[in-house]
């Protein structure tokens, strides 16, 4: 495969080597991205402690169904993304550069929903901290619930931005075939980035709007 | 043509080998651009080590504003604002900009490919990305301390750093790109140790600064995301009021100070255990003995990587944590404590039955025994929970981590500059100005903060603009102790610079050592082997000395 | 002994017995770490001159460590720092627990001065009087940001946080007059947040304490000017007109009546039936978390109709309000101290309620 030859740098012995420091690269990327979050779960589970009626009241403000439907979209798209790899690896470009455009999509379709709970939070005055004036629930607390709802889901919608630009890039890649057969690493990585992000979604999910 | 590891002879250099590449990293590529788009992590470890060694001197200079300040009971030279904002910017430029990124950034950059024979690290673009990270954080960092002037020392405590009116958002958002940047440098790190080791270095032959490096990007990785967030939510607190913190909304201001040591323990062994690992470099290259207990040394830096991350609430003793969580925290702090003494034990042993040259870097080593294991016993001291109510936040605390910081680290990276500086520019600096630096060093470092210790034991609480006239005696010896200080810190710039110029060309092995990085030329070739070498033996075997054994 | 140590150590006179305990410690951790220093250092140079490199080339054994060697460097610190931990532990945990004979003193730093509050007793700024050979409890809060309490004579130290209490305590030996220093960086006054601590002869203090008792206008006029807008000498007083301002007495009566909450005469140290099950103690801290967070235990027979003061009620004045109720009582003994903590700043999760 002289095509992916070329694409070990000088300094690995061979693709695989590469290959596999770039996986292990990205796993250690991903535990940071884990802790990342970590603060703010600590900031939720001190607070949901502190607060527990609070929480438990403010998390019936937000619509449990929409959540719901944003769970589906991102682990549809955590599907479609694992089929762009799969299909790369068969050097299908043009059927993984669309599954990846899908992918996008439905990462559209996640931060469309979340912008219509977030327009239905500031009409209602669901808001963080100081800007919070929702009448129907003056209890403390309640205001934390939105200052960490609105940190955990805003710091999750930046990363699904990130991922949508990520997706962008390698779905221009695979259409013009720059992938395929033995060198998929770059999909690979991009798709573990985005399970990652659905997986930190999954979390969010139960944490924010079930319990 | 290059020397093979039995062709190296303790010293001189190798008759056979150039004294000095002509072309070498160096100058094999010319220009501004060439180093600023360069991928070599040899010329990334030379960028850092211009770019750190600003930022201390930067640090140094705001170290010397506080001490003409506190030369004087009341107002000396700044105003209670100025004092503020001084040692808010000393703390974070030395521990951000100089502490964190220095070591790893400067010689593990440099030398953990040399020492594990690789031709460059995994990812050179992050590598370089690092760099560019650096910059911006300390642009942002500085930026914010010229318009900002933030005075909430270098902890940024809630809810005075929501509060205060000072310009506290771009010193976070600097601190947080920088610890982007030691992330990427963690990262890179880890993978290359496990992807890149050249045939015949086992995970057990790796030289301890690799161990060292290695345990310390672990604690970088896992550490600096929590600092992150931290530091965003306390910005966001600071510019939108989300109650995150704040007690009036319900917010909880001990939670920053949790989340706050979570990192900053751990990091202070950033801070010292690459200098731990170069320490044990020089120190078996100087005694010409293997180190003693290899197994102990590599494995106690991953002891305290570990147990590292379990000890924060050390911080926390005085601010109403529950005893039972003091107990806990106390105990562990021990615990952690005695890696060190491990290594401390280890090194002491490699001396015994050497063949000790005392040159300038060995001093170095010397003078980080002694202050690392002072320094030490007073931390564990205050680990000692009834003895920290009396010094937290005090001169005493100040003082331990001094004794780390500038006896350890500071000295640990000078001993790592001395003996690597011939490695990385090829040429030899004056052996009788080095020794005067360090001496000189030495001395004031003991007068600056031997005071310090007593100051708290008085009960001079830190940051503390003003003073009662009580403590006034002892101020005036850390002062004049700091003046040694600074003039010892001249004193080596001036040796290493003028060596650049002036210096003679010091050959691929000036110190016999036979560490793995010396196994090329000095300055290395900008693939950093002219052919591969290969590894028979432990770093610093020197066995092959003694007649009969091993040999060539 | 102890005096040769103390100043050659330059640690402050010692203003009480726990001070001298802690000394000792002092002594003892320093005098090992001296030895230990001094023995590796010792050691260090000792290899240093012995081994000196005395020509080039010379030739060194290769050691390698047995186990035997692994164990000392491992245990012998081990069990020294575990000494010094066996030692200072249990004073800290001495430190941390008032006795229960203690008398309290509430005490607020803010931005940049010292507030000491007497129950039932004067107000007072940046000098905290004290009677020699009592205990004294000390509850402290913050009404802006976090500063710490430090006595450097008494080796004491706590951290004031806004929001909540902590306690800590102390018994001086003999009149004097002991510096105060604010030792959490709080700004622009930080080190100017002094304080003076008078320790008077027991019955000089009884004295001064009816005095400032009987006469509120003396007491007002050394208050604060914020806490002048509010003429109330006592935090006692003070308590009851907060406790009227905020509407408390709408629901809780004073005279032992049954109305929508439990009444509070005699309401201080009841054990009282719990919704639910169990019994509660009204301490501080039930009835502080009882304003900050009704529902979390709601006594039996009422109904958790009772809205929150969680963010509405500044510290201080919820010291104040808790005084207030301290004072209702029908016999006319003065109350005994309370034991354990006065305010447990984390109310408890409860999960077997629902909203
Ligand atoms: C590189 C930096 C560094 C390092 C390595 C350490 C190491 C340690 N530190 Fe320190 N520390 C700081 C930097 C560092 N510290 C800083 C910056 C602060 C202040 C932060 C702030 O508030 O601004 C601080 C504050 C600090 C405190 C809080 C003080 C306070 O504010 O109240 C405590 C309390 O426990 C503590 C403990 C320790 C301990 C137990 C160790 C241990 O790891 C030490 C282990 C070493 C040894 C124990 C020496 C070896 C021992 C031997 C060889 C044994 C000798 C043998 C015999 C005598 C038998 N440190
Ligand atoms: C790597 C970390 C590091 C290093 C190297 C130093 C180095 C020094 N530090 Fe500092 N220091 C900290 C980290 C460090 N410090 C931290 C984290 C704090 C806490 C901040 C906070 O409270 O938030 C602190 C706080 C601190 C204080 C307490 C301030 C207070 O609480 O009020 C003092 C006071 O003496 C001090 C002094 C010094 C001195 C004299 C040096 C000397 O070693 C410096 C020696 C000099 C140089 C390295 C450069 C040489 C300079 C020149 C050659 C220029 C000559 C210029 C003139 C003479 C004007 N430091
Ligand atoms: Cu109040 Cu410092
Ligand atoms: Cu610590």
């Amino acid at each position: 495969m002289p095509a992916a030859e070329s694409h070990v740098a000088h300094h690995f012995p061979d693709l695989e080597v590469q290959s596999h420091a770039a996986r292990l690269g990205m796993w250690l990327f991903l535990a940071t991205e884990v802790l990342l979050f970590g603060g703010l779960f600590t900031a939720y589970a001190l607070y949901r402690m502190l607060y527990p009626s609070a929480f438990h009241g403010a998390s019936r403000l937000i619509e449990t169904s929409m959540g719901a439907l944003n769970t589906v979209v991102l682990i549809t798209s955590s599907l479609t993304v694992a089929l762009a790899f799969h299909y790369s690896r068969q050097s299908r470009n043009r059927l993984a550069a669309l599954l990846l455009v899908a992918t996008i999509g439905l990462g559209f379709v996640f931060l469309g929903v979340k912008a219509v709970e977030y327009a239905h939070h500031f009409r209602e005055g669901h808001l963080p901290g100081r800007f919070y004036r929702y009448a129907g629930l003056q209890v403390p607390g309640a205001s934390m619930f939105f200052t960490v709802y609105f940190l955990m889901t805003g710091l999750h919608g930046i990363h699904v931005i990130i991922g949508m630009g990520v997706l962008t890039w390698l779905a221009v890649g695979a259409w013009r075939g720059s992938y395929g057969g033995d060198y998929t690493t770059p999909i690979e990585l991009g798709g573990m980035y985005w399970h990652l992000v659905d997986l930190i979604w999954i979390f969010l999910f139960p944490l924010l709007y079930l319990i | 043509m290059s020397p093979s590891p039995a062709s190296i002879p303790p010293a001189p250099a190798d008759a056979g080998a150039p004294l000095y590449l002509e072309r070498n990293y160096l100058n094999a590529r010319r220009g501004l651009w060439s180093w600023l788009t360069t991928l070599d992590h040899k010329r990334i470890g030379v960028m850092y080590l211009v770019l750190t060694s600003a930022a201390l001197f930067l640090g140094g200079i705001f170290a010397m504003l506080l001490r003409i300040e506190l030369l004087t009971p009341g107002p000396t030279i700044m105003s209670a604002l100025a004092y503020n904002r001084t040692f808010t910017l000393h703390g974070v430029v030395m521990i951000f900009l100089f502490m964190i990124p220095a070591i790893p950034g400067i010689f593990g950059n440099f030398f953990l490919p040399l020492m594990i024979g690789a031709r460059d690290v995994a990812f050179p673009r992050l590598n370089l990305l690092s760099v560019y990270l650096y910059l911006t954080g300390a642009a942002i960092a500085l930026y914010g301390m010229i318009h900002g002037g933030a005075d909430t020392g270098w902890t940024f405590y809630t809810p005075y750093s929501t509060t205060t009116v000072t310009m506290v958002w771009p010193i976070l958002l600097g601190a947080f790109v920088l610890g982007m940047g030691s992330i990427v440098t963690g990262l890179n790190f880890i993978v290359t140790v496990h992807t890149l080791r050249a045939p015949g270095i086992g995970f057990m032959r790796m030289p301890l600064f690799v161990w060292a490096l290695y345990a310390t990007s672990i604690i970088q990785v896992l550490a600096t995301p929590v600092l992150g967030i931290t530091l965003l939510l306390v910005a966001v607190e600071n510019v939108f009021g989300f109650g995150i913190f704040d007690p009036a909304r319900g917010g909880d201001p001990v939670l920053f100070q949790h989340m706050f040591w979570f990192y900053s323990h751990p990091a202070v062994y950033i801070m010292i255990l690459p200098a731990m690992g170069a320490i044990t470099e020089v120190l078996s290259a100087f005694a010409r003995k293997n180190t003693f207990g290899y197994r102990a040394v590599a494995f106690s830096s991953l002891g305290i990587a570990f147990v590292g991350f379990f000890t924060w609430g050390h911080h926390l003793f005085t601010s109403g944590q529950s005893t039972v969580d003091a107990g806990i925290f106390g105990v562990l702090s021990m615990f952690v404590g005695i890696f060190t003494a491990i290594k401390i034990f280890n090194w002491t042993a490699t001396l015994y039955r050497g063949s000790i040259a005392i040159r300038t870097p060995f001093i170095y080593v010397i003078a980080f025994l002694f202050f690392l294991l002072f320094g030490g016993m007073t931390g564990i001291a205050l680990a000692t929970v009834a003895l920290d109510v009396h010094w937290q936040d005090t001169y005493f605390v100040v003082a331990h981590f001094h004794f780390i910081m500038v006896g350890g680290t500071v000295a640990g990276f000078l001993a790592a500059l001395t003996y690597w500086w011939p490695k990385m520019f090829g040429k030899s600096y004056s052996e009788r100005w080095g020794i005067v630096g360090a001496t000189l060093i030495f001395l004031g470092f003991n007068f600056t903060f031997i005071p310090q210790f007593l100051l708290g034991n008085e009960g001079m609480p830190r940051r503390y603009y003003s003073y009662p006239v009580r403590f006034w005696p002892l101020n005036v010896a850390s002062t004049a102790g700091a003046s040694v200080l600074a003039l010892g810190f001249l004193v080596v710039l001036a040796t290493l610079l003028l060596s650049l110029k002036y210096g003679k060309p010091a050959g691929p092995n000036p110190w016999g050592s036979r560490g793995y990085e010396w196994k090329t030329l000095s300055p290395p070739p900008e693939g950093n082997f002219l052919t591969q070498p290969t590894y028979p033996r432990m770093p610093h075997d020197y066995d092959d000395l003694n007649p009969g054994r091993g040999g060539h | 002994m102890n005096e040769l140590m103390r100043r050659m150590l330059f640690l402050p006179e010692q203003g009480s017995a726990y001070a001298r305990q802690v000394d000792r410690l002092h002594y003892f951790v320093i005098s090992m770490t001296m030895v230990g220093f001094v023995g590796v250092a010792a050691t260090v140079l000792w290899f240093v001159i012995r081994y000196r490199r005395r020509a080039e080339g010379e030739p060194t054994p290769t050691i390698e460590p047995r186990p035997i060697h692994e164990v000392l460097f491992v245990g012998g610190p081990l069990a020294l720092f575990l000494v010094w931990f066996a030692i200072g532990y249990p004073l800290y945990v001495r430190l941390q627990t008032p006795p229960r004979d203690a008398m309290d003193v509430y005490v607020m730093g803010k931005k940049w001065m010292w507030k000491f509050a007497y129950p039932g007793g004067p107000n007072d700024m940046d000098d905290l009087h004290v009677p020699a050979g009592r205990p004294v409890r000390l509850l402290i809060t913050s009404r802006d940001v976090i500063h710490s309490f430090y006595m450097p004579a008494f080796r004491l130290k706590q951290d004031a946080v806004p929001g909540r209490y902590a306690e800590t305590w102390f018994q001086a030996d003999k009149p004097g007059r002991y510096e105060i220093f604010c030792a959490e960086y709080c700004g622009l006054g930080h080190s100017a947040m002094l304080g003076t601590l008078v320790v008077m002869e027991p019955e000089k203090f009884d004295a001064w304490m009816t005095e400032a008792r009987r006469s509120p206008a003396v007491a007002a006029a050394q208050d604060t000017p914020d806490a002048a807008a509010n003429p109330v000498a006592t935090l006692a007083r003070q308590g009851r007109n907060l406790a009227v301002e905020y509407g408390c007495m709408k629901c809780h009566s004073v005279d032992g009546t049954r109305h929508i909450g439990p009444s509070w005469l005699d309401l201080y140290l009841r054990k009282e039936p719990l919704e639910g099950g169990g019994t509660v103690v009204a301490d501080e801290g039930y009835l502080t978390e009882s304003m900050m967070d009704p529902g979390a235990k709601v006594v039996k027979g009422f109904a958790p109709v009772m809205p929150t003061f969680q963010g509405r009620i500044p510290g201080p004045e919820v010291a104040a309000i808790v005084e207030f109720i301290k004072t209702l009582r029908t016999d006319a003994v003065h109350p005994a101290p309370t034991p354990g903590r006065a305010y447990e700043p984390v109310p408890g999760f409860d999960p077997t309620r629902s909203r």
